[in-house]
């Protein structure tokens, strides 16, 4: 007999768990999550076909607040265990969250292979320019002059550039988003998880206990002044060139999705569990 | 806020979703902040926020009412038009605010700023509108947003404003050395 049910629409709500946050008041990472849920409502899919996979740090606390499957992993290797899971269960959305520290310096060459890899999903990484849960070090994005008891006149080195590393190791969608513009951060996101393979999404989020400078950033952030180009030279130099307060999409590529290879070459499971067996 | 960028309105169905998602943008705001809060140990502003996140969830929720009674449905309208700037409405306080130690009185200066910003768009509103009905709805939008602002700072009567060391901590957060 056909079913007359309607299908489900998805509220916001239901991707929240009943996990109170904890985040420093004022934290821009409460806004990154009421993002994630407005995009994963948008999106329509079920709390139960998408896995938010993260790390270690103040950012890699999300998938315990969403609804969703979760995976609350080892430091820096977000990227690898959810490329695995993307793998073998391609139908799942998968969204990695993480953070300056966990994504660019312990993760930062799972970072450059999951951009070349190409896997179909997406990466957001909360950059605060801090290690905020150990308690203000520097991280890989810190300006070359924060100076603190830890970095005396600061550390003189140049930070990381993300965005043009991603592009430069193959990430086929880069942009930036402020956690300050939670609606916009969720419509980035939505673009973001539905664009064909890699997806790396910079949320600029204040620490606004070890970084209090950054409350300046609502302040400075404007739209990309450009629609997004599919060129990746391009994109290189805009990002580049700009001022780091851009926010939009910034590259939008073309280059088709990893795909597993199928057929007589592929392990099987079993096969694999009997080579396994004690 | 610049009004300039805020939400073209052209009729009653545009008016009733704008101020629907004003006042469910305040409401999760407002409860966003006593989540904090509550993490932090904060239990009078606990209940300030709540209360706060209350009063305009009875706004949001009468709004829809009369929505409802006009056959607008603002579920399906209000994502179409109630787009902001910087993804702030007006009476979004700003959460990048919310601090560990602030106050009763810190609360409402915060609201008080929500509550005017939305009086002040409301206002615009009624005076540029070419539409009667947007008009007189916008007014009436306007007075309550105006008895909000009035509510508010009887409340910081009762909160005085606190001294000027308020956020010293004797085991403040200092990077690791």
């Amino acid at each position: 007999m056909a079913s007359l049910e309607q299908p489900r629409v998805y509220k916001q709500a239901d991707y929240r768990s009943d996990v109170n946050a904890i985040w420093c008041p004022g934290c821009g990472d409460y806004h990154v999550l009421l993002s994630f849920t407005r995009a994963f409502a948008a999106l329509g899919r079920p709390p139960e076909e998408i896995v938010v996979v993260s790390g270690i740090g103040c950012s890699s606390r999300i998938p315990a607040y969403t609804n969703c499957y979760g995976f609350h992993g080892v430091h820096g290797r977000s990227l690898a265990l959810a490329a695995g899971l993307k793998v073998t269960r391609p139908e799942l959305t998968v969204v990695v969250a993480s953070g300056d520290g966990d994504g660019y310096s312990i993760g930062g060459n799972h970072f450059l292979h999951a951009c070349r890899r190409n896997i179909d999903m997406t990466y957001v990484v909360m950059d605060n320019r801090v290690y905020g849960m150990t308690k203000g070090q520097p991280s890989p994005t810190t300006e070359p002059d924060f100076d603190t008891a830890l970095s005396p006149g600061g550390t003189g080195l140049r930070p990381f550039h993300p965005l043009v590393i991603a592009l430069a190791s193959g990430a086929n969608f880069v942009a930036r988003a402020f956690s300050g513009a939670p609606n916009e951060t969720a419509d980035i996101l939505v673009e973001a998880i539905r664009h064909p393979g890699f997806s790396f999404v910079e949320i600029l989020s204040p620490c606004v206990t070890f970084r209090p400078d950054e409350k300046e950033w609502k302040t400075l952030v404007h739209p990309a002044p450009v629609a997004p180009t599919a060129d990746p030279a391009k994109a290189a130099r805009r990002i580049m060139t700009d001022d780091g307060f851009n926010i939009g999409i910034l590259y939008r590529g073309d280059r088709a999705p990893y795909q597993p290879a199928v057929g007589p070459g592929r392990v099987d499971i079993a096969e694999l569990e009997k080579d396994f067996e004690l | 806020m610049n009004n300039a960028n805020a939400p073209k309105i052209s009729n009653l169905a545009d008016l009733y979703a704008v101020a629907y998602g004003i006042e469910a943008a305040a409401v999760e705001r407002y409860e966003l902040l006593a989540a904090q809060m509550e993490a932090h140990n904060n239990p009078d502003l606990v209940v300030i926020f709540l209360d706060l996140a209350r009063a305009e969830g009875i706004h949001r929720d009468e709004i829809r009412r009369l929505a409802e009674e006009a056959d607008v449905d603002v579920f399906a309208h209000a994502p179409r038009v109630a787009k902001w700037p910087k993804g702030e409405s007006p009476e979004e306080v700003d959460a990048g605010a919310a601090h560990y130690l602030m106050t009763p009185w810190h609360a409402l200066e915060l609201a008080l700023g929500a509550e005017q910003r939305a009086l002040d768009f409301f206002s615009s509103v009624a005076a540029s509108a070419k539409d009667a009905k947007v008009k007189r709805l916008a007014e009436e939008f306007m007075e309550e947003e105006a008895e909000h602002v009035n509510l508010v700072h009887r409340l910081m009567r009762r909160h005085p404003a606190p001294p000027e060391a308020w956020a010293a901590d004797s085991d403040e957060p200092v990077a690791q050395d």
